[in-house]
């Protein structure tokens, strides 16, 4: 399996205040076809670890650490050899599709840009591929024209998706982009962004806090506890035989579909007199 | 005439929403927010309206505690119709209807210290002197799990699960009969839901009271409800026991919609 990404004891500290950790020692492997969850609570670190392959960092943080990408450590690429990988071999789609999208621009100009920005496509040709991804996350080809609110919010993501997808990257970051949504939708969405990473051979990593989405779409799970990963494996291991008090402590907060589980908060006291972490 | 166990009732309730549409906005589109809706609440127990967004379930929230006027229809507590009472004895109807918002952050006013945001249906209803308000809400704050010394605290100092405690709170501290939850948990991480679901259950159990719960997350529906509204476009498409109705759907679009639960190749479920 062809290796993708490689994260070598990542670190993310405040600037101002490195005793501040807010990602802790994190190392991880990403292959091609192969889909990871990075499953947490909010603070857990997840986004950051997204953001900090993508080079996105907020400047009142700092990261040490290796990020290698088909062998080459983006952390230290300058900011102009970044924007050339950015968007091109490594595509993300952020949570809210409203926000991501100019209100201003129709949605087949701001995929023609990115398409223009790394591929030089102008004039007519542009104009094809555009619709070919559109046609791709299944979009109308004419809905082009369309400006982002004249979409519905699972349109809107697709069209989030055409975009991340159009230069073909090897790696995919999805930071929790069906959260927003509808379930149907979501199902929708999900099933797209499965069938594409398959088709593309992509490596896709997943960022969510919902275990039933992992369920359907990982191949790989990481777990991740106040900047820590904290357990990781397949999703079989992680799911069905956790090892790690916290996940187990997560997964019965899960509420089941037969509703007879007995919901459980996590003890965070017992976490910590445990020495479960720190 | 009401059945026996009934305390809130939603008759025949129609609302239409008018939407400039076409070119300028010169014309005119009506979109039936809800369209012929009747439901019933029976005293103690939990109905959960689920529906997809546009669906009118939080319309129906609102429309329950006449915040927002309906076209017609009718809403009854206790078999009096809440349509037909002045605004002197609806305030009064409300001190046993209450609500808990979805988002704790848009929901607590920050410039309010949280003792004068939960005592202020107090005041309102003019219950208690300042000082019996202060030590009801110190109770309820600890009852919900926050600390007394926490009333003089302002919103901002919690987090989002500690916040949706207060609204909860708030809520609770006038001793409702109803309580309207309109997504209450949607915005919480799945460590800080469970541990509010439990909380509403067991208040729900201490307190006596009725839950109107609306959400879009049928796993949270599965366990925190008895009764079960499914809506579409405005319309109820089915309802009914939560068992019968999970178990074995009637209608297309319940079907397609537990279809489309995540997680349901056992991976999840099974723990």
């Amino acid at each position: 399996m062809t290796e993708i990404l490689n994260i070598v004891n990542l670190n993310v500290t405040l600037k101002k205040d490195p005793s501040r950790v807010l990602v802790k020692d994190t190392s991880f492997k990403l292959s091609a076809g192969k889909t990871t969850c990075i499953v947490g609570e909010s603070g857990s670190g997840k986004s950051l670890t997204a953001l900090t392959i993508m080079g996105l960092l907020s400047n009142q943080l700092t990261a040490s650490g290796h990020v290698f990408f088909n062998g080459q450590d983006l952390t230290m690429l300058d900011n102009k050899a970044m924007q050339k990988i950015r968007g091109a071999q490594i595509g993300m789609i952020f949570q809210e599709p409203m926000t991501s999208l100019n209100p201003v621009l129709t949605v087949g100009f701001q995929i023609g840009e990115v398409l223009t920005a790394h591929l030089n496509l102008k004039g007519a040709a542009l104009k094809l591929k555009v619709e070919q991804l559109l046609l791709q996350v299944g979009i109308p080809a004419e809905r082009a024209n369309s400006y982002p609110d004249e979409l519905s919010g699972g349109q809107r993501q697709r069209v989030m998706v055409a975009m991340s997808i159009a230069c073909e990257p090897a790696l995919l970051i999805a930071d929790e982009p069906t959260t927003a949504l509808d379930v149907t939708v979501q199902a929708q969405i999900l099933t797209l962004l499965d069938e594409l990473k398959s088709r593309m051979k992509m490596a896709m990593l997943f960022i969510t806090h919902d275990f039933g989405v992992v369920s359907d779409i990982a191949d790989d799970v990481i777990v991740m506890f106040k900047g820590e990963i904290v357990e990781a494996g397949t999703k079989k291991q992680v799911l069905e035989n956790p090892q790690h008090p916290y996940t187990r402590a997560l997964l019965d907060c899960v509420p089941d579909l037969a509703g007879k589980k007995i919901l459980k908060p996590i003890d965070y006291a017992w976490l910590k007199t445990n020495e479960v972490t720190e | 005439m009401q059945e026996a166990g009934v305390i809130l009732e939603a008759r025949h309730l129609v609302k239409a929403y008018k939407q400039r549409s076409g070119s300028f906005g010169f014309q005119q589109t009506t979109i039936k927010a809800l369209d012929d809706v009747s439901m019933t609440l029976t005293k103690g127990s939990t109905l959960a309206v689920v529906g997809e967004s546009g669906s009118g379930k939080s319309t129906l929230a609102r429309c329950l505690l006449q915040l927002h006027p309906f076209d017609s229809g009718d809403v009854l507590f206790h078999g009096q119709s809440l349509t037909q009472l002045d605004a002197k004895g609806l305030r009064k109807a409300r001190k046993n209807l209450q609500m808990v918002f979805q988002d704790p952050f848009a929901s607590l006013n920050p410039r309010m210290r949280v003792s004068d945001i939960v005592a202020e249906g107090l005041l309102v209803h003019g219950l208690g002197s300042a000082s019996q308000r202060l030590q009801k809400v110190q109770q309820m704050l600890e009852r919900v799990g926050l600390q007394a010394g926490d009333a003089a605290k302002y919103p901002h100092q919690f987090s989002g699960g500690q916040r949706q405690r207060i609204g909860i709170a708030r809520a609770l501290v006038l001793e409702p009969e109803v309580v309207v939850c309109d997504e209450p948990v949607s915005a919480l991480d799945v460590s800080v839901q469970a541990q509010i679901l439990l909380l509403l259950k067991s208040l729900q159990k201490e307190m006596g009271l009725s839950y109107v719960f609306i959400t879009h997350d049928l796993r949270v529906v599965r366990h925190i409800a008895d009764q079960i509204v499914v809506m579409n476009k405005g319309k109820i498409v089915e309802q009914g026991d939560v068992n019968t109705i999970y178990q074995s759907p009637q209608q297309k679009y319940t079907r397609e919609l537990l279809k489309a639960i995540p997680g349901q190749n056992g991976l999840v479920t099974n723990n």
